[in-house]
């Protein structure tokens, strides 16, 4: 375990710095503007298109190599957890029953 | 905001927060292991707590931490946490509308506060701005419960993740309760065919672009999704893409 230091106490409060900047980023000019047409129906597709880019790679990729066999244990949690999203429409369950598929794979045939 | 009285005792604060409890296991799960992860790597549990406290970005915590534990130039980590969030300056458009009536730092705050999940809930609910003061509040009072519980369930797993570095193994793979988190929102903002096709070609972007620095497949994948969604309605304006979508 390190120490801790002023140098890394200080990039963290930029780092959180960075997280008003971003998360506020439209909201910082008062200035009425408004956004045009095709920006806000572009925007119905960001939300989906965000999640998707984020979560896909955490189930096909290893340390940035594509998976190259079926027998990983996140394919099977995550159709298990889509099938049941789509069954009951819970994303609670989802998670329940995802991981219910995911750790015995995991953990147990160490996929 | 979630501390000003008439905030936290409109209903909708409540029904904000209502929404977020299916989710909070998942992001729970996702903050102990974030919290593991911080001092498994070797930031002093001052630093993972204070890192916990302060940034309140998951994606871009995880992509620091190595980053800090090299060694590399603040202006280096600090330009990767900004390309991670990237997404988060999408999402700022989304949401001004809805906020622009408030003052500068309640906006601020509710920037601050307003992660993945919260935003994702909150556009899932609304579609448009409130025109009336009595709309406009019951919609900043469920983006403000929808935040503070999602906050909530972060900071206090983080902490518990800290705590029990040392005992829980990052081989569990416990984390994983974060993504199917994620997936289940994803599925449940799956309601129209373009939104499928949206999350299908980000899906296939975001793992082609890979090897692009500093996360930035995730605001590549989003370009070319809203790109070609467009660009088909245009194609085609039929009925089905008009409306809420």
């Amino acid at each position: 375990m390190n120490g801790t230091d002023l140098w890394t106490l200080a990039v963290i409060l930029g780092l959180a710095a960075v997280t008003v900047l971003t998360r506020s980023f439209f909201f910082m000019s008062g200035k009425p503007w408004h956004l045009p047409g095709w920006a806000q129906r572009g925007l119905q597709y960001a939300p989906i298109a965000a999640l998707s880019a984020v979560v896909v790679p955490e189930i096909v990729m290893v340390e940035g190599e594509l998976i190259a066999t079926w027998q990983d244990a996140r394919l099977f949690a995550a159709a298990a957890g889509a099938a049941t999203y789509f069954w009951r429409r819970d994303v609670l369950l989802t998670i329940l029953l995802g991981m219910a598929v995911y750790l015995p794979l995991h953990l147990g045939l160490g996929w | 905001m979630f501390f000003l009285p008439h905030i936290h005792r409109h209903p909708a604060f409540r029904e904000g927060m209502r929404d977020v409890s299916p989710q909070s296991p998942g992001i729970a799960a996702w903050g102990l292991m974030t919290g593991v992860a911080m001092v498994k790597s070797g930031m002093s549990v001052f630093e993972a707590v204070a890192m916990t406290l302060t940034v309140f970005a998951g994606s871009s915590q995880l992509a620091a931490i190595p980053l800090i534990v090299a060694g590399a130039p603040a202006w280096v980590i600090l330009a990767t946490g900004f390309c991670v969030n990237l997404r988060f300056v999408v999402f700022s458009l989304h949401l001004r509308p809805f906020l622009m009536h408030l003052p500068l730092w309640q906006r601020l705050v509710h920037g601050y506060m307003t992660a993945d999940i919260s935003y994702v809930l909150f556009t899932r609910k609304y579609h448009h701005p409130g025109q009336t003061p009595a709309q406009k509040l019951e919609q900043e009072a469920y983006l403000a419960g929808n935040d503070f519980l999602n906050w909530f369930s972060w900071i206090v797993a983080s902490l518990v993740g800290i705590a029990l570095a040392n005992i829980i193994p990052t081989a569990w793979g416990l984390g994983f309760a974060g993504i199917l988190c994620l997936l289940g929102i994803q599925c449940s903002l799956a309601s129209s065919r373009m939104r499928i096709l949206s999350s299908a070609v980000a899906g296939v972007a975001a793992v082609l672009a890979y090897a692009l620095p500093l996360k930035l497949n995730i605001v590549f994948a989003i370009a070319v999704a809203v790109i070609l969604c467009l660009t088909i309605e245009r194609l085609r304006p039929t009925p089905v893409a008009g409306g809420h979508a």
